[in-house]
């Protein structure tokens, strides 16, 4: 097996893609809960009959993650096989 | 005995067992008795796969315990809850190809033979089934307490009868089927659970009104409910965030999880599981746990937690609906049980017994012992679950928290970082563990440590320790490359 194999170059670069989605998650998420979600309940506004914070947190934040999701899959994941020629698997 | 609600069920039931035989005929055929059973011979496709993942990640806790806490604590606990949306696809990317072409190159089957081969120590191996063995026990408990309450609210059973039946439905189809059975019984389980929750929520909108209807029930029975903080306004932000190490981007630590991460067939099944699996957990996540807030003004006071679910499928659902609805429950329950009976399984016979004490051990005696001691656990658990704790939620957390934090950075830096060594893993597991128990007791007495949940300072700690100890006894750099050829 050739030293630095390519595949791993690849897996690498898609583990930090991995990182990226979660850590943009997570910001999407807290920075609608904890800003919108912070005002006494009697200010809140309201979309399709939820709180704002909630809506936007997490009713929009999932969908935006599944595009985010479908995005990277359709367009920066790399096929690779698994296997080397030759060996067998278990 | 409610039939009309009993009937779907059984039915369901009945489909399990077909699925578990056709595999066992499978399992005849191939050639591999132990990949076969323990990892369904890494031919998983994408659906298959993003279903296993999430009917082995859902379970009791998000489908009685976390909607009856959302209950309770009104709209805060949904949002909690949503920090599992990073399950749908953080662990596949993360793990990813790296851990697929690494697991296949070493022949792993599970996750300590991963663990075993990349550090070559066998303390290594020790703690590790150790832990897997003490955690998942607890784990599983709970997922039987969970499953037997459930189809005593549904049958009118008497729990022990409720347990038995629950217990024997289980067994019956792991011990057939092995993980194949499993994996597939999964996925047909996952729809199932994908279109009940769907239901049951159109079901509860309905019942209370509409959408706008609720909040305003809500907002007079406690404006708490629909703010992020909480019926009592102490959910605070620090503790709901730290969630996100519990439950979102720390279950990679999960043994049951990260054995499925290489059990797939291609790069292909891969990327169609990310995307499935991303809707499948979001949305169930996002429904189970709104069916629990809206049930408030619909259905009000009940008292126990586990019970919110099957009383509001009964009260807003035609009974044979409400049936296969209910059915979604009872899947994951199973679903998790069986896959954490084949994990602690798997643990014990194939890394253990196996690796140090009979080593040439022939097809057909691994295939008794493995199946043997699988039942053996199975009455063990269900002999732990005659007089079970209550709180399944906290049982069920407790579990994952402990696991995470002994082998979140064991697999993470064996995969990405070449310096990682045995030491490095011994030390960060103990310190993982260790530490874990003692905050937790801590908590429970005092609060919790710095406003976050048990599982936040020891995944800090374990990690200081993995790379501290790593360095101190520094070796030469490791390349998977050389290590496969």
């Amino acid at each position: 097996m050739p030293k630095g194999d390519w595949r791993f170059r690849i897996a690498h670069r898609e583990a930090l893609i991995g990182v990226a989605l979660a850590a943009f998650n997570i910001i999407w998420w807290y920075g609608f809960a904890y800003t919108l979600g912070s005002k006494p309940p009697e200010e809140y506004t309201y979309i399709l009959g939820f709180p704002a914070w909630f809506f936007w947190s997490c009713i929009a934040g999932l969908f935006v993650m599944i595009a985010l999701v479908f995005l990277v899959v359709k367009f920066v994941l790399k096929d690779m096989p698994f296997d080397e020629e030759g060996r067998d698997d278990l | 005995m409610n039939w009309q609600v009993l009937i779907p069920l059984l039915l369901l039931l009945a489909v399990i067992f077909l699925i578990g035989i056709w595999s066992n005929r499978k399992l005849n055929q191939s050639t591999s008795f132990i990949s076969d059973y323990f990892l369904g011979s890494r031919e998983l496709g994408g659906l298959v796969l993003a279903m296993t993942m999430a009917a082995t990640y859902g379970s009791a806790s998000s489908f009685l315990g976390g909607p009856g806490a959302a209950y309770t604590i009104g709209l805060g606990w949904v949002l909690l809850a949503m920090t599992q949306v990073a399950t749908g696809y953080f662990i596949l990317l993360v793990l990813g190809k790296k851990f697929a072409i690494v697991t296949r190159r070493f022949q792993s089957v599970t996750l300590i033979d991963f663990l075993k081969t990349r550090y070559q120590s066998s303390t290594v191996v020790i703690i590790s089934a150790l832990s897997i063995v003490i955690f998942l026990f607890s784990a599983m408990a709970a997922q039987w307490i969970g499953g037997a309450h459930l189809i005593q609210s549904i049958t009118g059973l008497p729990y022990l009868g409720a347990l038995f039946l629950f217990a024997v439905a289980v067994l019956v189809y792991v011990i057939i089927g092995g993980f194949r059975a499993v994996a597939v019984t999964d996925a047909t389980q996952g729809i199932i659970m994908f279109v009940g929750t769907f239901i049951l929520l159109i079901a509860v909108v309905v019942a209370g009104g509409g959408i706008p209807s609720i909040m305003n029930d809500l907002t007079t029975i406690n404006p708490n409910l629909v703010t992020p903080f909480g019926h009592d306004g102490q959910l605070n932000a620090a503790y709901v965030t730290s969630f996100w190490i519990l439950v979102g981007v720390g279950v990679v630590g999960l043994p049951q999880v990260a054995v499925r991460a290489m059990s797939y067939r291609d790069a292909r099944s891969m990327h169609r599981a990310l995307m499935i699996g991303t809707v499948v957990v979001g949305v169930i996540m996002l429904n189970m746990h709104l069916i629990g807030v809206f049930a408030r003004p619909v259905l009000p006071g009940i008292e126990v937690a586990d019970q919110v679910i099957p009383m509001i499928a009964l009260e807003t659902l035609p009974p044979w609906v409400a049936g296969i609805v209910l059915a979604a429950p009872l899947a994951a329950m199973m679903s998790t049980v069986d896959s954490l009976l084949l994990l602690v399984s798997s643990s014990v016979v194939k890394d253990v017994y196996i690796n140090y004490f009979r080593p040439q051990a022939s097809r057909s005696h691994v295939k008794k012992v493995s199946i043997g001691f699988t039942a053996f656990l199975g009455i063990i658990v269900f002999l732990l679950s005659i007089n079970p704790p209550d709180l399944l939620i906290y049982l069920n957390l407790f579990a994952f928290g402990g696991l995470e934090a002994a082998f979140i950075w064991p697999i993470i830096f064996g995969l990405y970082w070449k310096y990682a060594n045995k030491h490095g893993a011994i030390a960060s597991m103990l310190v993982g563990i260790v530490s874990y128990i003692a905050i937790y007791q801590y908590n429970e007495t005092y609060g919790d440590l710095l406003g976050v949940h048990a599982v936040t300072i020891p995944v800090v700690l374990s990690c200081i320790a993995f790379i501290g100890v790593s360095l101190l006894f520094k070796q030469k750099p490791y390349y998977f490359e050389e290590a496969l050829s």
